[in-house]
C-alpha cells in the first residue's frame, strides 16, 4: 500500500502534540499504517522491514545527504535499529548505551549507560540491537542478563529484573518484542553451554509471566533428542527478535546452535529445539509447533534469522533465509515445509528427507585436522535483517559466499567459559570471500538479481515504497539500490563498516533513512 | 575480579595477593607472572582456548597462516616475556590485524586465567629459529641480483610496490615466506586492515584503462564498491572512481615474479631469509 507523503505528514500533524501520545498495543498491531514512525525492531509484526514511505524514490535518491549524525564515541559493533515515535528516536549503542534523540536534528534528549559488571560474558562484542516500546516505557535486554524498562522522557530506570545468572554465560543482545502487555526476550549464550529460553515479562511491573525453555526438560517431548545429560548445557539460544501473527495469536521465534557448536560427539540426536522455528502462544509461552532447520548441527548454523511472515494470496507463510544456506518457506498455520532451496553455496547437506527438508551429510562433520564445509562459520547470512517488499514480491537478503575449515576437539564444559568444541579456519581457496545482496523470488527461492559486495557485510536491508532497497557494506558505504534491478542509485561513505539494519521514518513531512556505522548513527534526507 | 570456577581455591592465593596490591581492578599484578609456567596440563587446556580464539589467524599448532604470525618462533616481535605476550593478547597490537582480547569476530574473549593458559600453550610449542643462511649475502641479493629491493623496502630502503618486509620474518613463518618467493600468487600478501572490517585488502593486481584510454598496471591499495586506490608499477598513486574508468580488472596473479630454483637456488633463498630475519633482530619492539 502506498500512502502519499503529504497525507502521512498531515496525519502526523493531526496527532498534534504527538510527542506525548502513548504507544498502545493497538498502535503496535497497526505499525505499518503509521509509516512516519518505526515502532519495533523490524518495523512491523510481520518482520518485513518495509516502509510505505515513498518521498525518497528511485528518481530523487541521488539527492540524499546526511542531515545529522549522532556519535556514541564507543568502539565495537554498533548494531542498533532505532525506534521512532512521533518525532523522537530511541536507540541503543555499544557498551550498553541507550539514547533518545530529536529525530529531526539528531540532538540528544537523554542518554543512558548501564554500569556493567567486569565479568560479563558476551560472546561477540558488547553489542545491543535495539529497544521495544509500550506506553511510556522502553524495554532493553542487557549483557548482564537483566531486562529493564526505561522512561521514554528521561531514560530513568522504571524497573530492572534479573532474568538469569550472567556468570554462567547468559546475556541479552536482541531488541525485545512487545505483544499486548508482555515484553518478550530471547537469551544469548550459545558459545557457553547455556540452556536457552524465551521469556515474557509484564510491561507494567517487570514480573515474569512465562518462560519457554528452547531445550525440553526431562520427561518432556524432545528431550530424547539429546544424549544423556547434554540437554542441560545444549545451548539453543534465541537471540533475534521474533514476529507475531495477531490473526492466530502466534508468535514466531528462532533458535541458535546446539552447544558445543562444532562438536556433535556427546550430544547424539537431533538436538531439539536448536536451530528451529518455534510457534508459541504469546499469552502462555506454550509451543504450538516447531520446525527444525538443521538437525544435530555441527557448524554453528544458528537459525537466528528473522522469520518473515508473508501472505501469498490466501497462503499464510513464513519465509526465512537461513544461515545454513537454504531459503525456507513454511506454512505458518501448520509448520509444514513448502520450499527449501539454497540461495548460496552449500556443501553440508547433499539430500533432502521425504518432506523436502535438507538433511546433514555425514562427511560434513568437523574433524580434528579440519574439514572444509560451505557455508562457513559466519553462515550464508547471519542476524542482519532481510526485507520483504510487497511491491516487487522479492525477499532481499544479505548473503555471504565463504567456506571454512571446521575443526573439532574435545572441550570440557566449565560454567561461564567458552564451550565450542573447537574452531574453524579460513580455507585456502584461491578466490577471496565475498558478499552479495540477493533479491530472491519467493516462489523459487532463486536470486532475480544480486548486488555484489567487495567483501561480506553485516548490514541488514530496508525496502521502501519508493522502490528502493537500502543496505550497507563492510567498506563503509551506505547504498540505495533500485529494488527492481539492483542498480545503485546513491551511496555515502560512512567511514566504517555497517553492522546494523537500516530503518526509515518521517518527521515534519520529511523522510529520513537511518543507519548505524562505526560509532555514528547517520540520518539521511533529501537535500 | 571474579573467579567462576568451582576449583576457586587453586587461584585463591593469587586473589589474595592481588586484592592486597590492587584496588582499581586493573589486575596489573596478575599480568606480570604466568602462574602456570611450564605446566604441561595447562598447556593442553591452553591449546583448546587457542583453537577457539587464535587459530583462525595463527593456524592450528600456532604455526601461522596467511593472516597471522607463526607463534612457534622466538623471540616474539611484540615482546617475548610471558607478561608481554599476555599484554599482546589482552591489548592487541595497534596498527595490525591483532585485536584486543574479546574484540574479534572469532572467539568469545578470554578471561585472564584463559589468557595465561594460552601463553603457557604458546611456550610449549616454541622452537629455535631454523634460519641457517648468510644474512650479508642475503642483503647483497636483496638489493642486487635478486632485485627484491626494486619493489620491497627493508628499514626504509627499497621500492614501494610490494609489502614493506621489515619485520616480515617475525610476522610470517619461514614456510610462508618461502612459498611467497617460490609461488607468489598462491596466497597474496595482505595490505591495509580497516578498523571494523573483517578482511584485509590483499595485494591484487589491477589492470586499468583510464577515461583517456591510457592503460595502467599496479597493485590495489584499497577498494570499495565505488572507488579504487592503486599504486601503479611506476609508483604513482591513482585514486579513481570506478565509474570514471573505461575498464578495471583485477587478477590474483601477483605482480611479483616467481623465484623458482633456477632463479633463486635454495642456498640463496636461505641467505635472503637470513637477511629478513636479521632485519627483525633488536629492531622489532
Amino acid at each position: 500500500m502506498k500512502i502519499p507523503a503529504a497525507i502521512v505528514g498531515a496525519v502526523a500533524l493531526c496527532l498534534g502534540g504527538a510527542a506525548n501520545a502513548q504507544v498502545t498495543a493497538e498502535r503496535l498491531l497497526n505499525a505499518s499504517k503509521e509509516p512516519q514512525n518505526w515502532l519495533m525492531y523490524n518495523g512491523d509484526y510481520a518482520g518485513h522491514r518495509y516502509s510505505t514511505l515513498e518521498q525518497i524514490g528511485v528518481n530523487n535518491a541521488r539527492g540524499l545527504v546526511p542531515k545529522w549524525a549522532y556519535q556514541t564515541m564507543a568502539g565495537g559493533k554498533f548494531e542498533t535499529t532505532p525506534l521512532v515515535v512521533d518525532g523522537i528516536l530511541y536507540g541503543t549503542g555499544q557498551d550498553e548505551r541507550a539514547f533518545a534523540l530529536d529525530a529531526k536534528t539528531g540532538r540528544p534528549i537523554w542518554q543512558y549507560q548501564r554500569a556493567l559488571p567486569r565479568d560479563i560474558r558476551p560472546c561477540c562484542g558488547r553489542v545491543n540491537r535495539g529497544l521495544a516500546i509500550l506506553g511510556d516505557k522502553l524495554f532493553m535486554g542487557t549483557l548482564d542478563a537483566h531486562v529493564i524498562a526505561l522512561d521514554t522522557k528521561t531514560g530513568a530506570i522504571v524497573w530492572d529484573v534479573t532474568a538469569v545468572d550472567y556468570t554462567k554465560g547468559y546475556s541479552f543482545t536482541l531488541a525485545p518484542l512487545v505483544i499486548k502487555n508482555l515484553v518478550l526476550v530471547g537469551v544469548s549464550g550459545g558459545e557457553y553451554g547455556i540452556r536457552g529460553f524465551i521469556d515474557a515479562y509484564d510491561a507494567a511491573t517487570g514480573e515474569r509471566k512465562w518462560r519457554f525453555y528452547t531445550i525440553p526438560g526431562k520427561g518432556e517431548p524432545g528431550n530424547e533428542t539429546w544424549e544423556g545429560e547434554s540437554w542441560k548445557i545444549g545451548g539453543s539460544p534465541a537471540w533475534i527478535t521474533g514476529t507475531f501473527d495477531p490473526e492466530t495469536n502466534t508468535t514466531f521465534w528462532t533458535t541458535g546452535n546446539p552447544s558445543p557448536s562444532n562438536r556433535g560427539i556427546g550430544r547424539a540426536g537431533d538436538n531439539l529445539y536448536a536451530d528451529s522455528l518455534l510457534a508459541l502462544d504469546p499469552d502462555t509461552g506454550k509451543l504450538k509447533w516447531y520446525f527444525q532447520f538443521t538437525q544435530h548441527d555441527e557448524h554453528d548454523y544458528d537459525a537466528t534469522q528473522v522469520p518473515v511472515m508473508i501472505d501469498d494470496g490466501d497462503k499464510k507463510l513464513i519465509a526465512q533465509a537461513n544461515r545454513n544456506g537454504f531459503f525456507y518457506v513454511i506454512d505458518r498455520a501448520t509448520g509444514k515445509l513448502v520450499l527449501a532451496t539454497n540461495y548460496a553455496k552449500v556443501s553440508w547437506s547433499k539430500e533432502k528427507d521425504a518432506n523436502g527438508r535438507p538433511i546433514p551429510a555425514k562427511e560434513g562433520s568437523p574433524t580434528l585436522e579440519g574439514n572444509r564445509v560451505c557455508p562457513g562459520a559466519a553462515g550464508a547470512t547471519n542476524w542482519m535483517s532481510p526485507t520483504y517488499d510487497p511491491q516487487t514480491k522479492l525477499f532481499y537478503v544479505t548473503a555471504r559466499e565463504q567456506c571454512d575449515v571446521f575443526s573439532t576437539a574435545p572441550q570440557p564444559y566449565d560454567a561461564g567459559h567458552a564451550y565450542y568444541g573447537s574452531a574453524y579456519f579460513p580455507n585456502e581457496d584461491a578466490e577471496p570471500f565475498y558478499g552479495a545482496l540477493r533479491a530472491l523470488d519467493l516462489k523459487t527461492g532463486k536470486p532475480v538479481w544480486e548486488w555484489k559486495h567487495v567483501s561480506p557485510t553485516w548490514s541488514g536491508v530496508l525496502s521502501t515504497a519508493g522502490g528502493i532497497v537500502f543496505t550497507g557494506d563492510a567498506e563503509g558505504n551506505f547504498i540505495a539500490l533500485d529494488a527492481k534491478s539492483g542498480k545503485a542509485l546513491w551511496h555515502f561513505q560512512c567511514g566504517a563498516s555497517v553492522y546494523s539494519s537500516p530503518m526509515t521514518y518521517l518527521v515534519d513531512g520529511k523522510q529520513f533513512v537511518v543507519v548505524a556505522a562505526g560509532s555514528t548513527l547517520f540520518g539521511f534526507g533529501l537535500q | 575480579m571474579k573467579f567462576q570456577r568451582d576449583n576457586w581455591w587453586r587461584y585463591g592465593m593469587r586473589v589474595v595477593v592481588c586484592a592486597v596490591l590492587i584496588f582499581d581492578a586493573k589486575l596489573s599484578c596478575a599480568q606480570t607472572k604466568n602462574p602456570y609456567a611450564g605446566d604441561a596440563k595447562v598447556a593442553k587446556i591452553g591449546e583448546s582456548q587457542f583453537r577457539a580464539n587464535c587459530a583462525f589467524c595463527h593456524g592450528l599448532g600456532a604455526r601461522g597462516g596467511g593472516r597471522g604470525p607463526d607463534l612457534t618462533r622466538t623471540p616474539k616481535k611484540h615482546g617475548d616475556s610471558d607478561a608481554e605476550i599476555f599484554g599482546t593478547i589482552n591489548n592487541g597490537v595497534p596498527g595490525t590485524a591483532m585485536p584486543p582480547n574479546g574484540a574479534t569476530q572469532q572467539g568469545v574473549g578470554m578471561t585472564e586465567e584463559e589468557i595465561w593458559q594460552v601463553v603457557t600453550y604458546i611456550r610449549s610449542v616454541e622452537r629455535k629459529s631454523n634460519v641457517v643462511g648468510n644474512a650479508a649475502h642475503g642483503k647483497e641479493l636483496f638489493y642486487g641480483l635478486a632485485a627484491c629491493g626494486t619493489c620491497h623496502m627493508v628499514k626504509g630502503k627499497g621500492g614501494r610496490l610490494g609489502p614493506d618486509l621489515t619485520g616480515a620474518a617475525a610476522a610470517r613463518s619461514t614456510d610462508y615466506l618461502t612459498e611467497s618467493l617460490r609461488n607468489p600468487s598462491k596466497r597474496l600478501a595482505q595490505g591495509i586492515s580497516e578498523a571494523m572490517k573483517e578482511f584485509s585488502q590483499e595485494y591484487e593486481t589491477a589492470n586499468v584503462t583510464a577515461a583517456d584510454g591510457t592503460k595502467y598496471q599496479g597493485v590495489v591499495l584499497n577498494e570499495d564498491a565505488f572507488t579504487v586506490q592503486i599504486l601503479d608499477t611506476r609508483e604513482i598513486l591513482h585514486l579513481w572512481e570506478k565509474s570514471s574508468l573505461k575498464s578495471f580488472e583485477k587478477t590474483r596473479q601477483s605482480l611479483m615474479p616467481v623465484y623458482d630454483e633456477k632463479a633463486l637456488p635454495e642456498k640463496d633463498l636461505q641467505d635472503l631469509l637470513a637477511f629478513l630475519a636479521a632485519s627483525v633482530a633488536g629492531g622489532g619492539k
